[in-house]
């Protein structure tokens, strides 16, 4: 799952965008998992961009948002789309292409 | 007083509340709904693949933008943008055009399931956030999803996109907008994903099916809450203008009738009807065996009509137009001029080329364009290629139905098969809906066929109950006098012996006549000369006795002079002499 380093504007490694439906369950739930991951994992190699749909619907047809929250993964790699509160760690780390270094992770795969 | 159009009283009720309807301006469709679907609620297109679900859609909001300015979003999860308006374009469908006037919104849902992980808990609320951003910027009325189950391949978690579907529908009803979900057919249910359950308020059920080659397309409303609606199959079309739904012409049995009467082109067969001839936008059936003039007597009729200034539309199932003018020009029956000053149109089509649907399709388009006076099919027996008895019953009585609304006098043809005359029944069973039936046969003698023609009925009128023997001259049709033999009607060598015999007859009735005449006079002469002779004989007599006469008055004369003299000089002794007894 290396992927190539790719110079953003930012110099982050990681650029991640999610999309939130304002203060709901899932969204709340989905911006402290994503926070947590990136706090624990990428840290200071990462952009988050948090952004509320509600504000700006029009951006809802531009990125093809279906599901809500949906975390969008722009780089490294390919375009990921992670639908959900991002509360299955093992899934997210793995769509994002992180490996696990602290041994958090019981389960194999 | 000519035309006296009869209205019946209305049959409405007083109106009662009904439920809102959006027209959605597809033909028919409308009709068959009673107004169109219910206004501000979902609407549920199911079928099978290449029903046309995605085209009654787009129509849906086509129409509804052209016609009731009502804007309309799009939201595609199978096809682009690009590739709809493609697939539309030939049905004068211009989506970037109302795009770009701001009617209509296109979203596209794109969906790979190789692109989606899911990660946790979610709802669809991108997807309202979407709906909803394109319908408040437009101000729509109208939505189309389709397909939405499409989004089953994208998402596995099937509860939750469920109850995301059930509160999407609840969200567009919330939003008053009139919105129509197409979905797939599926095996046992009416949705391969069960959505009609969500969609509780009309579901419309789209078929595709082929029988004996012939494809037709047919739709069934299953269920419309809240409202009356047909509940029939009706075949639909795809043709170059949309969706068109064939409903029953919506039959009530209530249009107006006209007192006038039209002929049939042959002098002789309209004096056999009440009224001399047809009603105008009656229907008349001709049927008989092979060979049996009808084609002829079709013609005769589509000339008179023409004759008459007034257009006709003749299709021909068997000939094609050149030919159908030669023939007929060889008994006289010339149309070539009346095609050629546009008042005969023949339209010959073989029945396989279209379904019945097509076909009826078409009729009806020429029928609007051309709006003619009278409609001759010729024959409908052949349409019995194309569909069943059933289907094309119920063809002809739309059509049937179709043209008396519109008031045309309609004249049809049918092939009766089989030698049996007796049976004096069409396959189509159309009999009972034609007002005039005229039965041409085949009158089989010894050693010889002729042509009889009879009413078998006539509404409104009385008619002539006798079979009349007909002619096909190159002069054109010719029905003869009724000549009664000593076993009734004759026709063909016994009509011509008959007539023969009673020419005979008649001869030798008035030699006789002549000779009694003859002899007559023979008698009277003979009287008369046996009358100048008793005449001389009396007049001899006469003359003999007067003769006599004369001379017994001469005599006594004689004598009286005589005594005069003999009394003069001697008178006393005359008188003594005389009268001896007195002295």
């Amino acid at each position: 799952m290396e992927a190539e380093e790719r110079s953003e504007p930012a110099g982050a490694e990681y650029v991640l965008h999610l999309y939130i439906t304002g203060a709901t369950p899932n969204s709340t739930r989905a911006v402290r998992n994503i926070k947590d991951i990136c706090e624990q994992y990428l840290k200071g190699r990462y952009e988050l961009l948090i952004i509320d749909m509600y504000q700006q619907p029009e951006l809802a047809q531009r990125e093809q948002l279906i599901g809500a929250p949906t975390l969008i993964k722009r780089s490294p790699g390919l375009v990921r789309r992670l639908v959900g509160d991002l509360s299955d760690r093992e899934r997210v780390l793995k769509a994002l292409g992180i490996t696990p270094t602290l041994p958090t992770s019981g389960t194999s795969l | 007083m000519l035309e006296t159009p009869i209205t019946p009283a209305s049959p409405q009720p007083p109106a009662l509340p009904k439920l809102p309807k959006a027209p959605s301006g597809i033909d028919g469709l409308d009709e068959i709904t009673e107004g169109g679907l219910p206004l501000g609620r979902p609407t549920l297109i199911c079928g099978s693949p290449g029903c046309g679900k995605t085209l009654m859609g787009i129509e849906f909001l086509v129409r509804g933008i052209e016609h009731y300015n009502e804007p309309g979003v799009l939201m595609t999860f199978e096809e682009s943008a690009a590739e709809l308006a493609a697939n539309v374009t030939s049905l004068g469908f211009d989506l970037p055009r109302l795009q770009a006037e701001k009617k209509l919104r296109v979203d596209q849902v794109h969906i790979d399931r190789s692109e989606i992980e899911e990660t946790g808990e979610y709802d669809l609320e991108g997807l309202f956030i979407r709906l909803g951003h394109a319908i408040d910027s437009i101000g729509a009325k109208r939505v189309v999803l389709d397909t939405i189950e499409a989004l089953f391949s994208g998402f596995p978690n099937q509860a939750v996109l469920r109850s995301e579907i059930r509160r999407l529908f609840h969200w567009l009803k919330d939003k008053g907008v009139t919105t129509v979900i197409t979905a797939e057919r599926g095996e046992g249910s009416l949705t391969r994903q069960g959505l009609e359950e969500y969609v509780s308020d009309c579901v419309i059920l789209l078929d595709n099916r082929v029988i004996d080659q012939i494809t037709t397309r047919r739709l069934r409303i299953v269920k419309y809450r809240g409202s009356t609606h047909g509940t029939n199959e009706y075949p639909y079309l795809i043709t170059e203008e949309g969706i068109s739904v064939l409903p029953v012409t919506s039959l009530q049995l209530n249009h107006d009738v006209s007192d006038k009467i039209v002929s049939s082109g042959i002098p002789a067969l309209d004096d056999m009807f009440g009224r001399r001839g047809f009603y105008q936008g009656s229907s008349v059936l001709i049927t008989g065996t092979a060979g049996t003039a009808k084609t002829t007597l079709a013609a005769t009729f589509a000339a008179e009509t023409c004759r008459n200034n007034q257009r006709c539309l003749f299709l021909a199932f068997e000939e094609s137009p050149q030919q159908l003018v030669r023939n007929m020009q060889s008994v006289s029956i010339d149309l070539a001029p009346y095609v050629a000053n546009g008042l005969l149109k023949i339209e010959a089509t073989r029945p396989t080329l279209n379904g019945l649907e097509r076909h009826l399709v078409s009729i009806h388009k020429i029928i609007r364009d051309f709006k003619p006076a009278a409609v001759v099919i010729d024959p409908i027996s052949n349409l019995i290629s194309v569909g069943n008895l059933s289907e094309v019953k119920s063809m002809l009585i739309r059509l049937i139905d179709f043209l008396k609304v519109n008031n045309i006098t309609a004249l049809f043809t049918s092939l009766i098969s089989g030698r049996n005359i007796q049976q004096e029944l069409t396959e189509e069973g159309v009999s009972s809906l034609v007002d005039t039936w005229i039965s041409v046969r085949d009158l089989e003698g010894v050693g010889e066929r002729n042509r009889g023609i009879s009413i078998l009925k006539s509404r409104g009128m009385s008619h002539s109950n006798k079979v009349r023997e007909f002619l096909v001259t190159d002069r054109g049709l010719h029905l003869l006098d009724v000549v009664i033999g000593p076993a009734g009607i004759v026709t063909g060598a016994g009509r011509l012996t008959q007539q023969l015999q009673e020419q005979a007859q008649l001869v030798a009735a008035q030699q006789e006549q002549e000779r009694k005449d003859r002899e007559l006079e023979r008698r009277r002469r003979v009287l008369e000369a046996t009358i100048g002779n008793m005449r001389t004989e009396f007049e001899s007599v006469e003359e003999e006795l007067r003769q006599i006469n004369n001379e017994e008055l001469a005599r006594q004369q004689a004598q009286a002079q005589g005594k005069a003299q003999l009394a003069d000089p001697l008178p006393y002794q005359q008188n003594a002499g005389s009268r001896p007894s007195q002295a």
